[in-house]
């Protein structure tokens, strides 16, 4: 697909053959097929207007037209562009002074919230020798606790549940539960909310006053469309979280929505899910992900050799 | 919010008594459609067809003008339509009447059975519920509190069970005792994996060996706030398991769904259901109009 945006590129240049400088009016048709390969991928509406107009401003003071081949310079500039956007540095979980460090994951229905408490447990005690306990703060949806349950018990580690409808009380006793059996990590999964569901928005605040975790975390699903600003946007409004995580990455979608939330936001995207299994956790590599959203093969590696 | 209402006045204004359609006008037209998730694609064919009918039908009176934009999207999702939507106690041509539901991860293919089989139940129908998605934890305890909740039997093998044995043993069941309806659960994939999806035709074709045609209906669930992949979702669970029907889930957020609106015309599927919360009465039978003003925000 890079030769895809690339090769149109080159056959938007191919009018401007002869013209020394890009303008607002030859590059017009070049900034449409960018544009358009955004929206295709799912980044925002308004997102890929401002993104345009940034790479726009950038190629103007650029030797573009005159390159062997402008339509893969241009498409250069793009991607580095967007692999700026996501930043370079790798954020890692925020681990608190005095254990136990108290991450909260929350999001909307379905976006795979207990599979990631789940995962990160796994993660952490195989990578940074942790001993977690996970908190079944879903005390909503059918089966939540066993389904949290089957899979802590998979990679063999506690989770905290209680009979009552309570995940404030949920959340707070878990926390005592860790510090009384010398635990030093508690992984919080909450039940899935929509974003203008007030009565659930306020409760996951509160738990989150609660528990005043160390890091929150923000789980989305990449295939999500125009709408993952709204609710990026809203979460962070009520939670002000730490990071994102990008779910079923595994699947075909270009995944915009995790250009749209970082511009949006500007929180880091800290780790990728790429399937159901228990070890399909990756942390987030911001020029892969470009790559994905632009529909590029090894075309950059192509260019940056030119 | 940036208010939506305006456009059809404005549209209106725009195109009487022209036979072309101001540009300020088109652009925020198609704001309106690519936020909603209507896709480029689709998008461009809309606004095309509004083109073609103005220079067509020239100096149009402005009300006739207002709802040609509306004729025009509703056009793609009607002429799919079915004649007579999810009349819960409709008589079914056949009997047990067995419905496969479909769909990637976590859409709400589970909570649309819940809410499928008290709409069915409500209507005086006999309901028996399968629980084929054997794979994701707990997920036969959760259609089992569904069936509870809903009063329905449900016919399990456990978790780690085989999905066509389940599902065989549904459709058997379902005969047997004489159900009018089987709601057969299946777990989530995705459409990409090629593995997954041979063996979701599998759990289809054993059911048509118990009961002829079975399954009558396949009905795949796409997530209101999905983009542009759900076209992908859709012609790959299509091309494996011959979809009959959409049910779009997650409506009571701000996503818009429109998606379905160029999946609806490509594959010629109907959208039968929306999902517009997480109880059990949260399922509406799908209305294109409604959906349609939804659009455009009235
Ligand atoms: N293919 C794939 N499936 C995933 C991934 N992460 C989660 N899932 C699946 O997505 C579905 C939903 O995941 P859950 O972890 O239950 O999501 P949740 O956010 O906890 O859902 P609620 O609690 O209902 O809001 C399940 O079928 C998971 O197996 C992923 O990275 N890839
Ligand atoms: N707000 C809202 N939530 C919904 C709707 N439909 C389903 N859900 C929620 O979405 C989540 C996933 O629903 P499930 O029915 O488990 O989805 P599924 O497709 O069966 O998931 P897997 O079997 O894991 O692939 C649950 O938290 C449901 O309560 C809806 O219409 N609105
Ligand atoms: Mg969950
Ligand atoms: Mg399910």
């Amino acid at each position: 697909m890079f030769e895809d945006l690339s090769s149109k590129l080159e056959k938007a240049f191919q009018s401007l053959k002869g013209e020394a400088k890009i303008s607002d009016v030859n590059i017009a048709e070049t900034v449409r097929e960018i544009r358009r390969a955004l929206l295709d991928a799912d980044v925002n509406y308004e997102v890929a207007k401002e993104f345009t107009n940034k790479v726009k401003d950038r190629a103007m003071g650029e030797d573009v037209l005159t390159a062997v081949n402008p339509g893969q310079q241009f498409t250069k500039i793009v991607y580095d562009e967007m692999v700026t956007i996501f930043g370079q540095e790798r954020e890692d979980i925020e681990v608190a002074h005095t254990p136990p460090t108290v991450i909260l994951i929350a999001g909307l229905q379905g976006s795979g919230k207990t599979t990631f408490s789940a995962k990160l447990a796994k993660y952490l005690k195989e990578e940074n020798n942790r001993n977690p306990i996970l908190a079944a703060a879903d005390v909503y949806r059918p089966a939540a606790i066993n389904q949290l349950k089957t899979l802590a018990e998979s990679i063999s580690t506690p989770v905290y549940s209680i009979e009552q409808k309570d995940a404030v009380r949920v959340a707070k006793e878990a926390v005592s539960m860790a510090k009384s059996l010398a635990l030093d990590t508690v992984i919080i999964d909450t039940a899935g909310r929509m974003h203008v569901d007030e009565k659930m928005m306020n409760e996951v605040a509160e738990i989150k006053e609660a528990v005043q975790p160390n890091e929150t975390l923000f789980v989305v699903d990449s295939m999500t469309g125009q709408d993952a600003v709204n609710t990026a946007k809203e979460f962070n409004e009520r939670i002000n979280y730490d990071g994102v995580v990008l779910t079923k990455l595994d699947g075909d979608t270009r995944g915009g929505a995790a250009l749209s939330i970082k511009t949006v936001v500007e929180k880091p995207i800290k780790f990728v899910s790429t399937g159901e299994k228990l070890d399909a956790l990756s942390p987030f590599y911001p020029d892969r992900m470009a790559q994905r959203i632009l529909g590029m093969g090894d075309v950059v590696s192509l260019v940056e050799k030119a | 919010e940036k208010s939506r209402t305006g456009i059809m006045e404005k549209l209106g204004k725009a195109i009487a008594g022209k036979d072309t359609v101001d540009a300020e006008v088109l652009d925020e037209l198609e704001e309106i459609l690519i936020t909603s998730d209507v896709g480029v694609k689709t998008t461009v064919e809309i606004i095309d067809r509004i083109e073609a009918r103005v220079a067509k039908d020239k100096y149009l009176n402005s009300s006739e003008l207002n709802n040609i934009l509306k004729e025009e999207i509703i056009a793609l999702l009607k002429d799919h339509a079915p004649d007579k939507p999810a009349e819960f106690d409709a008589d079914f041509p056949q009997k047990p009447h067995i419905i496969m539901v479909v769909g990637v991860n976590g859409v709400g293919k589970t909570t649309t059975i819940g809410k499928l089989a008290h709409l069915y139940r409500q209507a005086g129908k006999k309901v028996v519920l399968g629980a084929a998605d054997t794979f994701r934890a707990a997920a036969v305890d959760q259609l089992k509190i569904w069936s509870e909740r809903a009063d329905v039997p449900i016919i399990q093998q456990g978790q780690n069970a085989d999905p066509a044995a389940v599902a065989y043993d549904t459709v058997e069941a379902a005969s047997a005792r004489g159900a009018d309806v089987a709601l057969v659960d299946t777990a989530g994939r995705l459409h990409n994996k090629k593995s997954l999806m041979d063996e979701l035709a599998k759990i289809k074709r054993v059911m048509g060996k118990v009961v002829e045609g079975a399954p009558h209906e396949v009905i795949l669930v796409l997530d209101a706030s999905t983009g542009q992949n759900a076209m992908e979702q859709a012609k790959a669970f299509t091309s494996f398991v011959d979809i009959t029907g959409l049910a779009l889930t997650k409506l009571d957020g701000t996503a818009k769904g429109g998606i379905v609106i160029g999946v609806s015309n490509e594959l010629d599927v109907p959208v039968k259901y929306i999902g517009v919360g997480e109880q059990i009465e949260d399922l509406q039978v799908f209305d294109r109009e409604l959906f349609v003003n939804s659009l455009f925000g009235d």
